[in-house]
């Protein structure tokens, strides 16, 4: 077991991804057969396949991996993952890309320069309140992103409504304090990246 | 048969009829499923897309919770793919990375908490289902078997990965559902892309990358005539469900296929009530599918802004003559 995540000073991109994933990655296994971007539902929208990324990174082409949407069209369902005949934890590659990219600020020149902020509504609603709140994230994110189209949500909305599917006000766990406690300390840690 | 209980976020509104369904399908069987104290949402695909420690540290605080909440038999069951896969990988990652356990360690430390990688076994609803209760005993149950009904068998993708664990199904090609719904008396239909994606969060991220998912799936069971698919997944419901006629459009296609959660089916089949599992949530109405096993979907409860009625208004009045 090789241990990652460790606080040395990455002397290659391919090993700054290594220690920012967590557990054995096995990311140096890849012998380029093509598997993952073969496997892949969302592979046609990518700018990259899963491949193309992993000999990038061994190229130690850091901006261009960063810039790419590969990893933010990345749906996670680890398909490729449990494919790789080199067992390489590529959903949580993908994760690791993701924060890279939004550490260095590069994620704002891809072509998908909105999704981190779909993400970064979601966690702060769930830093708040401790649940997530689904009519207050996609409202926010939707009227911040494009406020013009926000209203064709209006029908699919007043839909979740009117099934008694969505809730009009957040609920918040008791424990909201211990939660914003154990969660500014894990920050403090550095793994945003 | 104890466990403890993680319903997740989804299942407190949006699909709240799997949790009622869950909890109604497995109680005839003996299962109690002991919620655990104030648990926070898991993070979903999100936090760890931004940062690493506290998304680990979220979903570790519900487990350290469970771990301290006697009675579960250190068992954890989820019903949400998402939530399942967060907690059993994260449990994974615990044993697996000093690195990382120490980090969240450190982190749990700041809220009073302290968590032992190992502590709870991570299972899924439809693991309990098929395995710890079993297929014999479901049999000797159903009373009103979902003769006729072509069911397509949908497992979404979390469930059976990313594998790091002993999983309890086939990763590519899962069967156990497709069994459970046979004893239920289904016939179940062929759905070569039932261990496929649904697009997740991408709904919200690219249209297009979604749709085409979701087309895919509701194609593949149309092909193959099911009357309604199965779901595990509280994503894939809604995915499938509340998006099919933004897919049809987008396709010009007009697809009509309900979505129900298995143990809805499953319910059923048991001989409890419609409106005891939840069913008339559903966006594309499972009424027709459900005619040809003689059962009729109730009226769902019409969402209205409360109103006191007239009588109790306030209203001058005259003092009684005495």
């Amino acid at each position: 077991m090789t241990t990652a995540i460790s606080q040395t000073r990455a002397s290659t991109f391919r090993d700054e991804v290594i220690n920012a994933t967590p557990g054995d990655s096995h990311l140096e296994m890849c012998i380029q057969c093509g598997t993952c971007g073969g496997s892949c539902p969302s592979g046609p929208d990518m700018e990259h396949t899963p491949r193309a990324i992993f000999e990038m990174i061994a190229a130690n082409l850091k901006n261009e991996v960063l810039r790419s949407n590969t990893p933010w069209y990345c749906v996670a369902c680890y398909y490729c993952m449990v494919r790789c005949p080199q067992d390489i934890h590529i959903t949580d590659i993908m994760y690791t890309l993701k924060r890279l990219s939004i550490k260095e600020g590069l994620f704002r020149q891809s072509s998908t320069p909105d999704a981190q902020d779909w993400s970064q509504t979601f966690i702060d609603f769930v830093e708040n309140y401790g649940r997530s709140f689904e009519l207050g994230i996609a409202a926010r994110y939707h009227l911040t992103h494009h406020p013009l189209d926000a209203m064709k949500l209006a029908p699919f909305g007043l839909g979740m409504l009117r099934k008694g599917r969505m809730d009009l006000t957040p609920k918040r766990i008791k424990g909201i304090d211990q939660l914003k406690a154990i969660l500014k300390r894990a920050k403090e840690l550095g793994g945003e990246a | 048969m104890k466990y403890g209980y993680y319903p997740g976020c989804s299942l407190e509104k949006n699909a709240i009829a799997y949790h009622q369904s869950t909890i109604a399908a497995t109680k005839p069987f003996g299962v109690e499923l002991a919620e655990i104290d104030d648990w926070n949402c898991c993070g979903t695909s999100e936090y760890i897309s931004i940062d690493l420690y506290a998304a680990y540290a979220l979903i570790a605080r519900n487990l350290a919770i469970a771990a301290n909440q006697p009675g579960n038999g250190h068992q954890l069951v989820a019903p949400c793919s998402l939530c399942y896969l967060n907690l059993s990988k994260t449990e994974y990652y615990l044993s697996q990375s000093p690195e990382l356990k120490k980090k969240i360690d450190i982190a749990l430390a700041a809220g009073g908490l302290v968590y032992e990688a190992g502590n709870m076994k991570i299972r899924h609803i439809l693991d309990i289902i098929v395995n710890d209760i079993g297929f014999s005993a479901i049999q000797e149950k159903v009373s009103n078997p979902l003769k006729g009904l072509r069911v397509a068998a949908y497992y979404g993708c979390l469930i059976v990965r990313p594998g790091f664990e002993e999983i309890f199904d086939d990763y590519e090609y899962p069967t156990s559902l497709d069994k459970l719904m046979r004893i239920l008396g289904a016939q179940v239909v062929d759905f070569p892309l039932k261990s496929h994606c649904c697009g997740g969060h991408m709904t919200q991220i690219s249209e297009n990358v979604a749709f085409e998912l979701i087309h895919r799936l509701l194609k593949n069971a149309a092909d193959y005539k099911a009357d309604v698919i199965a779901t595990i997944c509280p994503m894939c419901q809604l995915n499938l469900d509340a998006y099919q006629m933004d897919v049809n459009r987008h396709f010009k296609t007009d697809y009509n296929i309900p979505i129900l959660y298995f143990t809805q089916l499953m319910g059923l089949a048991l001989g409890i009530s419609a409106q005891d599992l939840g069913i008339g949530k559903e966006f594309v109405d499972a009424g027709p599918a459900l005619a040809k096993i003689g059962v009729e979907v109730p009226e769902p409860e019409v969402y209205r802004r409360h109103r006191p009625p007239k009588e109790e208004l306030p209203m001058p009045s005259m003092p009684e003559e005495g």
